[in-house]
Formats: structure tokens, C-alpha cells, sequence
């Protein structure tokens, strides 16, 4: 489809989120929380920040929940009956004013979670997603979408993306289907765009400090200098905050509650970077320490989602190296395994 | 700051320790952990009041451990998390330099675990104003309140395990919520497994806690954990006198049976 | 829901619990649902999440052979959580499973050729599958070795199965049991498998190896399999890294950028040594 341009004018997007919500489906946008930024159900744009530059944690809890229910089981009689959750139940969900790097994400985890085997979960909640996404203006030194592939203007992954012009108002592509089904809840919202409309100024300017094709090669050919990677992760702690907050980590554990007779199977987010991830039943443990797990990290983004999924595990969002307890900066890693020689 | 890089590179040169574990530049304005094992690399190390992780954290890292005797730039929290491991047998005298630089450009370089003990007793804890200023408010809270606002604060846990990560007490090789037989603490991160993990975690910590901050600093989500490590301190000192950090030897009041212990509290 | 939750285990049900070894069983499966069970189809090697619901899953291969249909068999160590409530478990008892998933030992690709299992304690179930499924198509291969060791005699899993295979004259067998770990009645070797394997001297003219055991029996025996000639594009093995969905998605398998759920757990020597050393 190709992108259609629209003006939305900036007291419109009130009138929106309203004409969104009158449809029935629910709005989550960037809200402040005190310090932090964090995606949220809205029922008015007066309780969304837009002017943020980046959420803590990303929105693929929309998409991959933290906890979600897989299977429900009880006992009857002597059998045992296992039933589906019902996704038939989930509402239609517009995120609003997500930058490019997280709507580009959306295509990251989607590799995973389709890869041959096709996860209904994901799929059904991706079906009733629209992304409403929005160009950055500002970025800080933790992002680094130019050198992943992306910028703060990038379509991708967005089916409508807004980028705020310097008169306030809204330019809005229509990038999808999807898109111009919302554009349809009001369509009188959106008028002609004008034809000067100068997207590109309205932009932050994100250094390229080097590609993420670069970045893979250079991990591999390194995969075997311990020194590089043991180095980088002296003091990385093995927690799962850097996992948990990346729109594109999607590993996750299956457990199950209740009782032998009636329960429920729930997968939950889990991390390559905890120490017990990999552990075999033996006690041992293929990576043992910290530099081979954070080693992982890196490679996975890097090099195996592109080479099984085709496409990157890393959008350059910057989430991982803010959320970081003890500052690893994934962005900086990745320039010394480029300049480092080997 | 001077002082600190000649001592470092001094103990490198010597032999005496393999690694300093200090703070260096980080990101932006953020100072991190950094691990000097060459001397020359001794000027990377800074110290000012950017500097506030616990490195004690470091000291019973299995990768920093294989590294081999190290020497450990100590904030106050650090000086007492020294102690506090000393009493639960993970470090031995001997086997680490401290050095507590002072914000004056000072280094004091202790010898002994009995130094740290003396130094410590004579030195106060500032309690940051912000923080107390929420103690005191979640304090008068009605017991329905706080409950509310603790649900709150509770359910925003993502189980990140950055709390655990980062607490130098939280040394176990395989924490409670490892072990499935049974499953003490659901794992996933709903109401229920969010609640007992938080509140295993604090009570594991009850008289442990050197109230370092590290936790409420790694979590991602800013849930304020160390008011509820405050409060156990608080509840610890008034009923067993005791206060983590302040001595090398511990008589743990939660784990250790005395003949005399009260026990009119068993109904 | 538009795709099927590929999550969703089959019941089964358990119709006969054979006690194999000290904290060893074996279960043979029969699904709750005949018209599932007439549906299904595996092949040697693959494998399986077994779930104790309420407690969980975990992965087992499937144990029988392809071509003894109408039922499935699993051997598992009590070992943890799930394994132990399966443990506990008794004849007529429901469970979950959702498989066949994985790659397959290439049989077909084998024809003419002799075959030597190397198998070491608990690993026998894969191999068991395999070799039941080789013997059923005897006439395929050329000669057939067995080496089976474990850590003591009583660790020695199915032992009636062993009686069999020795009784048979077109199979060679060899049993061995670890220094210590024999009885006054024992009439196999004793030594570790690495080591018997050298003594055997095993011509690696035309033959395939294939071994199932721990990490460092594995390793052991790659090298003793490579200095008696065989290449490493003729050795097989299995790898068992730590699994939980089963089907590529929950990253905990993956090894380089291989997932050993997905693209394993069946593989030749050739292709592990590409792969970092972390199973
Ligand atoms: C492809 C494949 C095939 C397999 N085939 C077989 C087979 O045929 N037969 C068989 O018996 N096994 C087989 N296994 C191994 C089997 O999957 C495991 O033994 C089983 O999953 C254990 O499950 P559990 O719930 O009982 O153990 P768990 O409860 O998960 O515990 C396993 C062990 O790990 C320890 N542990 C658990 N969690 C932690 C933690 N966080 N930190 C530290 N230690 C921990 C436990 O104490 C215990 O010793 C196979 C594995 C794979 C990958
Ligand atoms: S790895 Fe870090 S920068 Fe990359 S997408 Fe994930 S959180 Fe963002
Ligand atoms: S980086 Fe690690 S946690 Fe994230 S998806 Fe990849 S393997 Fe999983
Ligand atoms: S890189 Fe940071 S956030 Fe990630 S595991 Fe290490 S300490 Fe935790
Ligand atoms: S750091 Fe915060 S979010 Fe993470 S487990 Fe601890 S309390 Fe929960
Ligand atoms: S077991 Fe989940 S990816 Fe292999």
C-alpha cells in the first residue's frame, strides 16, 4: 500500500482517542509516571506525554503480557479436560504515540513467535493491535536507531505514523490497512496534507556510529575472544532488567499453578541473561559465566535472528542500557567490538 | 582521588592484589564498576558522590572471584556490607584491601575487620531526606492504606530480579524462588508470585540488610523496596539490639535458637 | 482462535509403568483420544514435553520405536519437580504431551552400512528407540553394535531388553559398568565407555556411530571414535540443553544459531563442532 499523507491538526488528537474509545477499543499511550514514562491504558490524550523521549519498559507487554495464561486444565470425574483460553475476548487496541524503534520491534518479536510454528497468542493480539506510532524529536545518548537500520521517522512497523511539524499540528501517514481502517473511526480528522509538509526537520538527529550488519559480522568472527566479552561483563549482574524492558526479547518459561486436579499453564517473560537459564538437569551449565550470557545477548540480536529469522534482534532503542542497574551500554559494547581489534 | 589512584596502582605493582574494584566514568553523567588489573590503568579510577553502588556486590561474584585478590573502593554501605559478609563467612580478613576514600581527597587503607568496626561506630548514616520524607508518609497511612499502596507499588514488579542482582546479601548460589520442590514463590509475575517474592526477599534480608539502596536503585520500575528493608532494620534493632553491618561477627537474631528467647509470641 | 494452541498438550493416558533402574521408570502411553492416536506419527530421535499438570513439563524423547504402533514409551530419571510427581504416578493415571518435535536420526540414509551405539546410563532411551527401530529393519544394515555402559550395575536400564538383543545373533553387544561399580555376578566389562570403545577396536570402514550420553562421555568418545578413523560426518549424537517450549520460541535451547529443539536434538559431530561449545 502506498503511504498516504494527512494533517492532523494538534487539538484533533483529542477528538481521536474519543472517537477510538466510542468504537470500543482501548487506548494505551505513553504516560507519565514520575520519573519514569511508562505505556498505559488513556481515556483522554490529557493523560498521555507525548513529549517523551523514551518509556522504561516497552509495550510488547501488549503483545507477549508478562504473565499470560496458556492453558487451563480440570479434573472431571476421572478425566482430565484442558481448555484454551479465550482470545476471542481480547479487546482492540490502539497504542498511541509509540516511537519507530518500538513499532519496528513489533516485526522482531512477530519472526520469533511465527517462525514456522505460529504462536495464537501472539498472533491474536498483534490482530487487534494498531499502531498508531510517533516520530521522535528528540532522542538522548542511549539511542542508536540510525545504526540498527531505523531513525526517529522510520514507517516501519507503525500503520499510522504521526510526526509533529513545527507549527504542532500532526503529519500522519497511513502506512497500512489497518491505518486507514482507524482513519475511518474519524475520517474528518484527518485533512489534506499540505504539500510543503517538512517531515525530515521535524526529527532528531541520531548519530550512525556504525550498521547492524557490521555488528553481527563482527561479533561472530569475535565469538572466541573471552577477554572481549568477559571484560564488557565484569559487572553485569545477570538480572533480567535489560531483557525485560527490550520490546524484542521474547524468551520466556512455562509454568504451571494450581492443583493436580485444576489450574492453569502460564508462560511468563524469562531472560538468557539469568544465571539458571540454561542449567541442565545435571547442574551443569553450558554458560556458566556472565560473559558467555551476556555474549548471548549480543550474539542473538545480532547475529542468530538474522541469520534463522531474517531479521534483527535490536532496534536501538536504548531501553536495556538506561534500565541497566550497573551501566552496561549495549550501544558503547557494540562500538568497542567494532574498533577493538582482534 | 590522587591518593586512591596511587594506593591502586601501588597494590597492583606490588602484587599484593589482582584487581582494584572501583568506579570509573560511565555513561552521560553515570559512574560504574570498573575492574583495574594493569597499574597503569590506575588513573581510570574516580571518586565522587556519582559513586554509589555497593561494590561489595563484586566481592562474591564467581567472576570477579577467579580474578584473585582484590582490593575494594568502599562507600560507607560497602564498609558495612565488608562487615556483614565477614560475619556470614563469605569473605575472610586477609583476603581483600579496603580502601575508603573520603570526599576530601583522603584515602584510608583498613587493615583490619576490628578497624572497619571502629571506624564504622563513630560514623553517622545520613538518611536521605527524600527517602525519609516517604518512610514518614507511608508510615501514617492507615494499616488499609498502606496496604492499598503497597498492592500498588507490588504490582508493578516486572521480576527482573535486579533487586536481588544488586544486593550484596543476596549471595545465595540458589535463591528461594529456585527452588520448585515445592514451588515456595510462584514464579511468574502476577499479584500473588510479586507479593511473596518481594516479601520473601525483605524478610530474608530482616537483620541482613546493610541498607546500601541498591535494590530500590537497580529496580527498573522504581518500586521503593528500601522502606520495607527500613522498616524490618528498625524492627530488628528495637527487638534483638542488633544492626546489620557494624560487626564482623554475627549472632543472626532469625536464625540462632538462644535457650532464653522469648517465646510468648508462639500462641 | 484462528491458529491451534500449539501449546496444548494431548491427554494420555498410562497403560503399563515398567520399574527399570534405582529411580528409573518407563511408561507406555496411550492417548486418551483414539482418533489422536491414530493421527500421530513420530520417527526416531524425536521427542516430547510430558506434563504432570499442575507441576509442569518437561522433555523426554520418545523411547519406542516408530514401528511398534498404537502406543508410546518414555524412560525418565526422577530428577526434580516434574519428574518426581510422573514418579509418583500409577497405572490408568492421565498426563500431558504435546510432540512429536525435532529432527530424526537419518535411518534411511544408513542402509547398507553397519552401525555401532555407544550409550551411556540413563541416555539409553533415544538410542532405545533408534535401536528398536534399526532391529525392526535389520535387513537394511550390514552389522550391529551395541556398548551400553552405566555408573553401576543396578543403574543399568532395560535390562530385559538387553537379555533380548544378547540372545539375538545378528547384534553384537557389549555392557559395561563404571570401576566400582560391579557385582560379584557381573559378567560384562568394567571401565568407562571411552575406554572400552578403544578396546573394541571398532573398524570405522562403512560404519555409523551413533552416542547418547552425559556431556563428557560424549566427549570422550568423539575422541576415541576419531582416532579409530571415523569421521565426524558419521557420528551422530543427540543434545540435551535445557527445553521448554519445544518449538523454537522460548530461546532457552539455543546453542550459536542453532535451537536444538527445532533443529535437533539429533546431530552429527561435523555439525557440533561448527557449534560454540555451550550444551
Ligand atoms: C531432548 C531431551 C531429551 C531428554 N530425554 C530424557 C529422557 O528420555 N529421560 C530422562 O530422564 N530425561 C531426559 N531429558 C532430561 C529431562 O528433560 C529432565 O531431566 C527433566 O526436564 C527434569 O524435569 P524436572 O521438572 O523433574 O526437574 P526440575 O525440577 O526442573 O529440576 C532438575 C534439576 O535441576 C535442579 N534445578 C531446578 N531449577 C534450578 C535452578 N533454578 N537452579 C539450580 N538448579 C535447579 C533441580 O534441583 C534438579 O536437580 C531430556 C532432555 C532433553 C532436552
Ligand atoms: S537490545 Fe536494548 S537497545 Fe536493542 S532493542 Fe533491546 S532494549 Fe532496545
Ligand atoms: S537476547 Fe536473550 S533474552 Fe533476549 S530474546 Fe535473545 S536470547 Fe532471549
Ligand atoms: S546487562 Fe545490566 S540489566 Fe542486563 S543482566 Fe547485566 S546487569 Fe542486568
Ligand atoms: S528489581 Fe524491581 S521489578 Fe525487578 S524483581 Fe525487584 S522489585 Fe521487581
Ligand atoms: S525449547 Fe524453546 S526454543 Fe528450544
Amino acid at each position: 500500500m502506498e503511504i498516504e499523507r494527512r494533517l492532523l491538526k494538534k487539538e484533533a488528537l483529542a477528538g481521536l482517542v474519543e472517537k477510538i474509545n466510542a468504537a470500543g477499543r482501548k487506548v494505551h499511550a505513553p504516560v507519565c509516571e514520575g520519573a519514569r514514562v511508562e505505556f498505559a491504558p488513556i481515556d483522554s490524550i490529557a493523560e498521555a506525554d507525548l513529549g517523551y523521549v523514551q518509556t522504561t519498559q516497552s509495550a510488547k507487554n501488549l503483545l507477549f503480557p508478562r504473565v499470560e495464561r496458556i492453558l487451563s486444565f480440570k479434573r472431571r470425574g476421572g478425566a482430565m479436560e484442558t481448555a484454551d483460553p479465550d482470545l476471542s475476548a481480547l479487546p482492540e487496541t490502539v497504542v498511541l504515540g509509540m516511537h519507530p524503534c518500538d513499532a519496528a520491534a513489533i516485526g522482531s518479536l512477530g519472526a520469533i513467535f511465527t517462525w514456522d510454528t505460529q504462536d495464537a497468542f501472539f498472533k491474536a493480539r498483534l490482530e487487534k493491535l494498531t499502531v498508531v506510532g510517533l516520530s521522535c524529536a528528540a532522542g538522548d545518548e542511549y539511542c542508536f536507531c540510525a545504526s540498527v537500520g531505523l531513525g526517529p521517522g522510520s514507517t516501519e512497523g507503525s500503520d499510522i505514523l504521526l510526526t509533529r511539524l513545527a507549527s504542532g499540528d500532526f503529519l500522519a501517514e497511513i502506512v497500512t490497512a489497518k491505518g486507514k481502517a482507524l482513519v475511518e473511526l474519524a475520517p474528518e480528522l484527518f485533512l489534506p496534507a499540505p504539500a510543503g509538509a517538512d517531515k525530515d526537520s521535524a526529527l532528531a538527529r541520531i548519530e550512525k556510529s556504525f550498521t547492524r550488519e557490521e555488528a553481527g559480522e563482527r561479533a561472530k568472527a569475535r565469538f572466541d575472544d573471552d577477554a572481549l566479552w568477559d571484560g564488557q561483563a565484569l559487572r553485569c549482574l545477570g538480572c533480567g532488567a535489560c531483557a525485560y524492558v527490550c520490546p524484542t526479547c521474547a524468551c520466556f518459561d512455562i509454568q504451571d499453578e494450581g492443583t493436580t486436579s485444576r489450574g492453569v499453564r502460564l508462560r511468563c517473560w524469562d531472560s538468557c541473561g539469568f544465571p539458571a537459564f540454561t542449567i541442565h538437569t545435571s547442574g551443569h551449565n553450558p554458560r556458566e559465566e556472565q560473559g558467555a550470557r551476556w555474549r548471548q545477548r549480543l550474539m542473538h540480536k545480532f547475529s542468530y535472528m538474522p541469520e534463522r529469522q531474517d531479521v534483527f534482534g535490536c532496534v536501538g532503542c536504548g531501553r536495556c542500557s538506561r534500565a541497566c542497574p550497573v551501566d552496561m551500554n549495549i550501544k558503547e559494547h557494540l562500538i568497542d567490538l567494532l574498533e577493538a581489534k582482534s | 582521588m590522587d591518593e586512591l589512584r596511587k594506593k591502586a596502582r601501588a597494590l597492583l605493582e606490588a602484587g599484593e592484589v589482582r584487581v582494584v574494584i572501583g568506579y570509573g566514568g560511565g555513561t552521560g553523567d553515570r559512574a560504574r564498576a570498573i575492574f583495574v588489573r594493569e597499574p597503569e590503568r590506575a588513573d581510570e579510577l574516580i571518586f565522587d558522590g556519582r559513586c554509589r553502588q555497593n561494590l561489595a556486590i563484586y566481592l562474591t561474584r564467581r567472576e570477579v572471584k577467579e580474578l584473585g585478590k582484590p582490593a575494594i573502593v568502599a562507600t560507607l554501605p560497602a564498609l558495612k556490607t565488608v562487615l556483614q559478609l565477614a560475619g556470614e563467612f563469605q569473605i575472610a580478613e586477609g583476603g581483600l584491601v579496603v580502601l575508603a576514600p573520603g570526599a576530601d581527597g583522603s584515602l584510608i587503607e583498613f587493615k583490619t575487620f576490628a578497624d572497619i568496626e571502629k571506624y564504622l561506630a563513630g560514623a553517622a548514616s545520613p538518611i536521605d531526606p527524600a527517602e525519609q520524607a516517604e518512610m514518614d508518609r507511608v508510615r501514617a497511612m492507615s494499616p488499609d492504606e498502606r496496604w492499598k499502596y503497597w498492592l500498588g507499588q507490588i504490582s508493578r514488579c516486572i521480576k527482573c530480579y535486579a533487586c536481588r542482582q544488586a544486593c550484596p546479601m543476596c549471595y545465595c548460589p540458589r535463591c528461594t524462588v529456585e527452588c520448585n520442590q515445592p514451588q515456595w514463590i510462584p514464579v511468574p509475575s502476577h499479584e500473588l508470585g510479586n507479593l511473596e517474592w518481594n516479601v520473601m526477599r525483605a524478610m530474608h534480608l530482616a537483620g541482613r540488610c546493610v541498607d546500601c539502596g541498591d535494590c530500590s536503585r537497580a529496580c527498573p520500575v522504581g518500586i521503593p523496596l528500601y522502606l520495607l528493608n527500613r522498616v524490618l532494620i528498625g524492627d530488628i534493632e528495637s527487638n534483638f539490639h542488633q544492626r546489620a553491618g557494624m560487626k564482623a561477627e554475627v549472632d543472626y537474631a532469625l536464625s540462632t535458637f538462644h535457650p532464653d528467647d522469648r517465646e510468648n509470641f508462639i500462641r | 482462535m484462528s491458529d491451534a494452541n500449539v501449546y496444548k498438550p494431548s491427554v494420555m493416558r498410562i497403560e503399563k509403568i515398567t520399574e527399570e533402574a534405582p529411580g528409573v521408570k518407563t511408561f507406555r502411553l496411550l492417548f486418551n483420544d483414539p482418533e489422536e492416536g491414530r493421527r500421530f506419527s513420530f520417527k526416531a530421535g524425536q521427542f516430547g514435553e510430558y506434563s504432570v499438570f499442575g507441576e509442569g513439563e518437561c522433555t523426554f524423547c520418545i523411547a519406542s520405536s516408530p514401528t511398534r504402533e498404537g502406543y508410546i514409551e518414555c524412560t525418565f530419571r526422577q530428577a526434580g519437580r516434574v519428574t518426581s510427581a510422573l514418579f509418583e504416578l500409577e497405572e490408568g493415571d492421565t498426563i500431558g504431551f504435546r510432540g512429536p518435535y525435532g529432527n530424526t536420526f537419518p535411518i534411511e540414509e544408513w542402509k547398507g552400512k553397519n552401525l555401532l551405539f555407544i550409550a551411556g546410563g540413563i541416555a539409553l532411551p533415544p538410542m532405545r528407540c533408534l535401536i528398536w527401530n534399526c532391529l525392526d529393519r535389520r535387513d537394511w544394515f550390514r552389522d550391529v553394535t551395541i556398548l551400553y555402559g552405566a555408573r553401576t550395575v543396578a543403574d543399568l536400564v532395560y535390562k530385559r531388553e538387553l537379555e533380548e538383543w544378547a540372545a539375538r545373533p545378528d547384534v553384537k553387544i557389549v555392557t559395561t559398568v563404571d570401576p566400582g561399580g560391579e557385582t560379584p555376578e557381573w559378567k560384562g566389562k568394567v571401565g568407562f565407555v571411552p575406554t572400552v570403545l578403544e578396546g573394541m577396536a571398532p573398524s570405522s570402514e562403512n560404519t555409523i556411530a551413533i552416542v547418547c550420553g552425559p556431556p563428557i562421555m560424549i566427549k570422550f568418545t568423539f575422541i576415541a571414535l576419531d582416532k579409530a578413523g571415523f569421521k565426524p560426518d558419521a557420528i551422530f549424537t543427540t543434545l540435551e540443553n535445557r527445553m521448554k517450549c519445544g518449538i523454537g520460541k522460548c530461546g532457552r535451547c539455543n546453542v550459536g544459531p542453532v535451537f536444538v529443539c527445532k533443529d535437533g536434538p539429533v546431530f552429527t559431530y561435523a555439525q557440533i563442532k561448527d557449534l560454540p561449545a555451550e550444551y
